[in-house]
């Protein structure tokens, strides 16, 4: 099969370089710097994530992407507070970030709702936490239910939901406490195509319409280009930063851009840096040993 | 059809259900009335209806078969009058009809001794004494139980001397508790507690050990601290759980009811059986133990109700 002709993912064109321009003149969000974690394993340390470096800017959509075992959740943990780095800092705003906080919302791969409240009380789960009193919170909570489109579920229970139902309460749930970032872990993972993607246009729209910086972990190359200004690419064992892509593909997006050049091309660079072509032949222990099991003179002979 | 009633881990139509259901009590009960009123399957005993001349006989007396069958054939041989019998089961194990009718009768008859109880208060007072040992135990136990289940630090504290007592059988506490707290109602009281408050504490900190971590995380990001994570997601998130252990839990108190009303001065529906089979009434014994099931049953039947009633996100807890 021939290659297709396509641009370097590194050309942008002149909306798209000046859409930059102006972002990165935005105050930044969230500063990593020099993060490390380290793990004590039965075969002694592991490094699961070495020298991490980046930043965000203010409603910048930032999409992390690695192979699996690349400490892309162990990342997204560290930044919600939830796992202590062995060395290194996380800077919201410029102030250290130690333990989880309503400042950093959290939507989980599992959902995570809480089943013995209604949809309205998920959501006013976190607006009661920072002391907001009860007519209030009730009054917020029912006006992000009804900007992810779930109004008349507001009282229903979670199990009466499907997954992506369920995540977009977990989204207005993290929202509803106009967290300053909203850090996203693999959120549509464990739904089926067609949800996923109508998902991924929901997001955009809440994103577009609110103040706030997403940090997006997926395994996922089309969903990391489709919603992503840019792209931070992990590699594994260590952890490590390996590029960060600023994709070309011009905002808003659509899902028509998916088959565009710009696409393809930020596409084919992934592919390059999380699939690389095998050089270290050795060692083959992931391999089939594929042998045909079918009678030659069997009635369909062949598949093909 | 049979495909579909042993379809592994699938769930027969209600209808179905109800049938099985139904027959699992009738099995029982009819194993139970074959040995009563088919003769040939066991009837070990024969009753004289009429003593011959067998000096020893009487009406109404019990001999074992091969006994009678020895005197009839002496009898014969001496060509004196035969004795005469029914074949018949052993006094202890009465018909269920005979049950059935104890099941009335043990509630209406008036205690022999004037200072003696009606079986329904011997009932009313063990049901006081289950009740009050099952809630004193939980009252100490569930808190306990929800402490080590969610702070380390309290896990190591009480869990291993818990471990270490509760295999020390609760009967054995028996004549303490009565040497400590009299022979009344109290050191019955007590055995129910020991039976049930070790046991307690260790399931009420597993369940709560269960309980989804991520759910904890989520509440944390979303701004819980400390003690309101324990109030508003660690104990919401294993109360139905919680609800199916004491249920359970009240269950093992009864069967520590017998031993406790044994202790001290003899009470309660223990204290009934125990007379009755001193009377050989062994029906009304049947029918005590009968009505320990019932109430037991029944308790657990409501509980279940009053569960569903109030945790009405409890289907979809169950399915996930």
């Amino acid at each position: 099969m021939s290659k297709l002709e396509l641009p370097s993912y590194l050309e942008q064109s002149e909306a798209v370089r000046d859409r930059f321009d102006r972002m990165k003149k935005r105050p930044v969000t969230l500063q990593v710097k020099n993060l490390h974690k380290e793990f004590d394993s039965p075969q002694g340390k592991v490094t699961a994530l070495k020298d991490i470096n980046f930043e965000t800017y203010k409603r910048e959509f930032v999409c992390v992407i690695g192979p699996s075992g690349c400490g892309k959740s162990t990342l997204i943990r560290i930044l919600a507070g939830l796992e202590t780095p062995s060395s290194g800092e996380v800077l919201l705003d410029g102030a250290a970030v130690s333990e989880p906080g309503p400042d950093r919302g959290m939507v989980f791969q599992g959902y995570t709702l809480f089943p013995w409240l209604t949809v309205k009380k998920n959501v006013m789960f976190g607006l009661e936490m920072s002391g907001h009193g009860k007519t209030n919170s009730e009054e917020q909570a029912l006006q992000w239910i009804d900007l992810v489109g779930l109004s008349k579920f507001a009282n229903a229970y979670p199990h009466q939901l499907s997954g992506g139902m369920k995540q977009r309460v977990a989204i207005a749930r993290a929202l509803a406490n106009q967290p300053r970032i909203l850090l996203m872990d693999e959120p549509f993972g464990a739904l089926d195509a067609q949800t996923r993607s109508k998902m991924q246009s929901y997001l955009h729209e809440i994103w577009k319409n609110i103040d706030v910086t997403i940090l997006f972990i997926t395994h996922d190359l089309d969903e990391a280009i489709y919603l992503a200004d840019r792209v931070l690419v992990l590699k594994a064992h260590p952890g490590e930063v390996q590029e960060v892509i600023e994709v070309p593909v011009p905002q808003p997006r659509s899902p028509e851009q998916l088959l565009s050049p710009e696409f393809l091309a930020t596409k084919r660079r992934l592919e390059e840096l999380i699939h690389p072509p095998e050089e270290d032949v050795g060692i083959d222990e992931d391999k089939m040993n594929m042998v045909r099991m079918v009678d030659v003179k069997h009635e369909v002979e062949s598949v093909f | 059809m049979f495909s579909k009633l042993f379809a592994v881990r699938k769930k027969l139509d209600t209808k179905q259900r109800v049938y099985v259901s139904i027959l699992s009590f009738l099995v029982p009960l009819m194993l139970w009335s074959l040995i009563s009123y088919v003769p040939f399957l066991w009837h070990p005993k024969v009753e004289i209806t009429e003593p011959g001349d067998v000096s020893y006989f009487t009406e109404g007396m019990m001999v074992d078969r091969e006994l009678f069958d020895k005197e009839v054939e002496t009898a014969t041989s001496q060509l004196k009058k035969v004795p005469e019998g029914e074949r018949a089961n052993p006094i202890y194990l009465p018909a269920p009809h005979e049950v059935a009718t104890a099941l009335y009768t043990a509630f209406t008859t008036e205690p022999m001794r004037r200072n003696e109880k009606w079986l329904h208060e011997s009932l009313w007072d063990s049901i006081q004494v289950i009740f009050w040992g099952f809630v004193i135990s939980s009252i100490l136990g569930v808190p306990l139980g929800i402490l080590a289940g969610t702070y380390d630090v309290f896990s190591r504290l009480f869990e291993p001397f818990i471990e270490f007592f509760r295999y020390l059988p609760a009967p054995a506490f028996g004549a303490l508790a009565v040497a400590i707290l009299g022979i009344h109602e109290a050191p019955k009281i007590a055995i129910i507690f020991i039976g049930t408050f070790f046991q307690q504490v260790l399931v009420v900190s597993n369940t709560t050990r269960k309980l989804d971590p991520s759910l904890l995380e989520a509440a944390m990001t979303l701004g819980a601290r400390r003690i309101t994570l324990l109030f508003r997601v660690v104990i919401p998130g294993i109360i139905t759980h919680l609800f199916k252990d004491l249920r359970i839990l009240l269950g093992w108190a009864w069967t520590y009811l017998i031993v406790a009303e044994l202790i001290g001065a003899s009470s309660g529906i223990t204290w009934f059986i125990t007379q009755q089979a001193r009377y050989k009434n062994f029906d009304n014994v049947y029918a005590a133990i009968i009505i320990i099931g019932i109430i037991g049953l029944t308790t657990d039947i409501i509980l279940a109700a009053i569960g569903r009633k109030i945790f009405p996100w409890e289907k979809g807890v169950a399915k996930a």
